[in-house]
């Protein structure tokens, strides 16, 4: 294994392949924070040299968090296609994310491709990508999932409809439903953040959500993000639930922080099989985003890319419904402004789809962030020509609970526009059944809340 | 082009439909909705009263109507000047006026500017030499409860609300009985900064005023992260936080009445945070 290069008349050489991985990254302010980044723009493309050179095998043979201390890199080296690995190991990552961007490889092959990598290879190919790559190599890829509906068919963008509320009031989340949907918004999901992760309060929402759901019909799912352990208590006291959801690290140890492992989302797979309200089979709900790892201490000294690369390996064990990288959530302290939170997820949708999990990306900042709402809107649209499964939906892109920004519900409608996308075929009809949808456009009635209203 | 008439003729039908079924209403109970929704908005709502009704129950900005698929110019233009203002918040330094008249004095962390002090925030929790001999010349040692306020996140949140809250807490904390230290201002403080300042003066408890990361429902918001002997490197669980502390929220003046009952339980209880919960 060759660590050193010489570029521009300098020799560089780096420590092992962890070093590699992170200093080849674009540049992140969570990498610098955790002292682990390249220390100039050439020791950056250094980096890259001395990656593109090495084979499939070092990556896979180098995890960032050893095999025996680690379930997240046990679930992971274990559930590899073995045979198709036997096949490529010997590629050097160069030909890797040539074969991925050349015209050979079908979306079959990408996906059977994707079986056989492990979240090091799959975030060092991702260093090697430019953005034009990286969306280039996402758009041949879609990844389905079906949980009530069928999310991620070519031609489709959904959006997951997200009411939140300062104080959980259930007319006050009822009602930014209902603009919501008036707006078309919630194909993917109906899903609440609550404020008050008790299962009281978890059970009331659920409750609400399915009552709104079974009384217009609508072809969606329903969630509430509270604790994984507060949802399987609001679930076994009889709560209306079609997905359990929960935020996910690339370590055991950043699991851990969250309090739950591997065996607490084998619990709240087998709960939603026996007593769920969805057909399934994809029931589960993750969420990640860049420099969680290193916000618990869990990054095992790796870089922020490759911490969220392996969330993804953890995450496809079990066949969730949604992942969503919350990317711009975090803070500038991980990622300082717009180009590093565009590229974050650009890197996200691509190492999501190469891990073969359906993915889907909350646009978003926060106040402290050097990024605003235009950025935000660049993204969802460079996303969207990717084949993102889905995008989120606010009131006027204003979270008045998180207190950040994302996509408004007047963001979706325009970008399915612009790319000829559609919402979920059975959502779609039940829009125009409702007056709010036609021919693929919005209708003048469209976003009054007030026709959910009427008749009690 | 939308063919108005047959959506007219839908949306009467679909009314038909919902009438009969009955529909989930909205009851007249309140929420917590302060903020006045969003001007202009949705022109000719089908249920008027409904819409207001909604809009009483949420601060969420709803009934907002469209121009196309995207936002009408009154509702992106006010977004954005919320936005603005969150972000002057953040990256604006306290008028030193404010403290000059306060008479408190200035220390800093080991952030040297406004962008190190965003995206360094293991900088901001350290203080820098300089003010650590400022502070053992100019505090009172080993007091029972030292109060000092810093930036945070939010400028606008010590602006709003420092000169009327600290008199409060320093007199209620003193009527108390307690020994109070030398209040002073840090500049690009964090919270966990509080430990260091635990350890330099021997404060029994310390509690910080700090400026919360703004929401563009309030840019002034204030917290209080109240901490029972502590030292660097503490668990976060172990501090009682007083959040919410704006004119909308738990106000200046109620707020340094809270605190001071809080401060006088940690030190009856020896302990805050989750161990004052148990």
């Amino acid at each position: 294994m060759n660590l050193t290069v010489e570029l521009s008349g300098k020799s560089f050489t780096f420590k092992d392949v962890k070093d590699v991985l992170a200093k080849a990254s674009e540049p992140k302010s969570g990498d610098v924070l955790a002292g682990v980044g390249a220390s100039s723009d050439l020791e950056r493309v250094a980096a890259k040299y001395v990656l593109s050179n090495l084979l499939v095998k070092d990556l896979r043979e180098n995890p960032v968090v050893p095999y025996e201390d680690d379930e997240v890199t046990r679930i992971n080296q274990d559930g590899l296609d073995e045979a198709k690995y036997e096949e490529i190991k010997n590629w050097t990552m160069a030909e890797l994310r040539e074969y991925i961007l050349g015209y050979k490889a079908t979306e079959e092959d990408i996906k059977a491709l994707g079986k056989a990598l492990t979240a090091e290879v799959v975030a060092g190919v991702c260093k090697l990508m430019t953005n034009l790559d990286l969306i280039y190599a996402a758009s041949k890829v879609r990844i389905t999932a079906t949980c009530n509906t069928t999310i991620g068919r070519r031609g489709c963008l959904s959006t997951r409809l997200q009411p939140n509320h300062s104080t959980d009031n259930v007319d006050g989340i009822t009602a930014s439903l209902f603009e919501g949907l008036s707006y078309g918004c919630g194909d993917a999901l109906l899903g609440l953040n609550p404020v008050n992760d008790t299962v009281s309060s978890l059970a009331e929402v659920l409750k609400r959500f399915d009552e709104v759901k079974n009384k217009f019909e609508i072809p969606t799912q329903i969630c509430v993000l509270g604790h994984i352990t507060t949802q399987i208590e609001a679930v076994k006291r009889g709560a209306p639930c079609d997905m359990i959801f929960q935020s996910i690290a690339g370590s055991q140890k950043g699991n851990s922080a969250f309090g739950f492992s591997s065996e607490t989302v084998r619990e709240a797979l087998a709960l939603l099989k026996d007593r769920g309200t969805a057909k399934g089979p994809n029931v589960m709900y993750f969420e990640t985003g860049q420099g969680s790892e290193l916000s618990s201490d869990a990054h095992y000294g790796a870089d922020q890319v490759t911490m969220e690369a392996r969330c993804y390996a953890f995450a496809r064990e079990f066949n969730p419904f949604m992942v969503n990288t919350v990317v711009g959530f975090i803070g500038p302290e991980y990622l300082y402004d717009s180009k590093q939170v565009t590229r974050a997820g650009l890197e996200d949708h691509f190492m999501g789809k190469l891990s073969g999990i359906p993915m889907g990306c909350d646009c978003c900042y926060t106040n402290h962030m050097m990024a605003d709402q235009n950025d935000i809107e660049n993204l969802s649209l460079l996303l969207g020509s990717c084949g993102v499964n889905y995008i989120l939906g606010v009131p006027s892109g204003d979270d008045i609970m998180l207190n950040y920004q994302t996509n408004a519900y007047h963001d979706v409608n325009a970008i399915r526009e612009i790319l000829n996308l559609r919402p979920i075929k059975e959502f779609e009809m039940w829009l125009e059944k409702m007056g709010i949808m036609e021919d693929g456009k919005l209708t003048s009635r469209a976003g009054d809340p007030t026709i959910f209203t009427l008749g009690g | 082009m939308i063919d108005e008439r047959l959506v007219a003729l839908i949306t009467e039908e679909v009314i038909k439909q919902l009438r009969a079924k009955g529909s989930v209403t909205l009851p007249d109970s309140m929420g917590s909705g302060e903020r006045p929704a969003a001007a202009g908005g949705l022109k000719d709502p089908m249920d008027p009263e409904a819409l207001e009704r909604m809009k009483k129950r949420t601060t969420a900005r709803i009934g907002v109507g469209k121009a196309g698929p995207r936002l009408t110019t009154e509702t992106m233009l006010k977004m954005r000047a919320d936005h603005a203002s969150a972000r002057d918040s953040v990256f604006a330094d306290v008028d030193p006026e404010l403290i000059k008249r306060m008479g408190l004095m200035t220390i800093t962390s080991q952030v040297t500017d406004r962008d190190m002090h965003v995206t360094r925030p293991d900088l901001g929790r350290k203080i820098c030499p300089k003010s650590e001999e400022a502070i053992l010349k100019n505090c009172k040692p080993n007091p029972d409860v030292q109060i000092y306020a810093a930036d945070g996140l939010s400028s606008k949140a010590i602006e709003a609300n420092l000169e009327k809250i600290l008199p409060v807490l320093m007199e209620g904390l003193e009527a108390s009985g307690l020994s109070v230290g030398t209040p002073f201002y840090m500049r690009f403080g964090r919270v966990a900064a509080e430990d260091r300042i635990a350890e330099l003066l021997g404060a029994k408890v310390v509690c910080v005023l700090i400026g919360e990361r703004p929401g563009l429902a309030t840019a002034e918001s204030m917290s209080a992260y109240i901490v029972y002997n502590s030292h660097v490197g503490i668990p976060e669980a172990k501090r009682t936080v007083v959040s919410n502390i704006h004119k909308d929220g738990l106000t200046a003046v109620e707020a340094g009445a809270y605190i001071t009952e809080v401060v006088n339980q940690i030190l009856e209880h020896k302990a805050s945070g989750v161990d004052l919960v148990k």
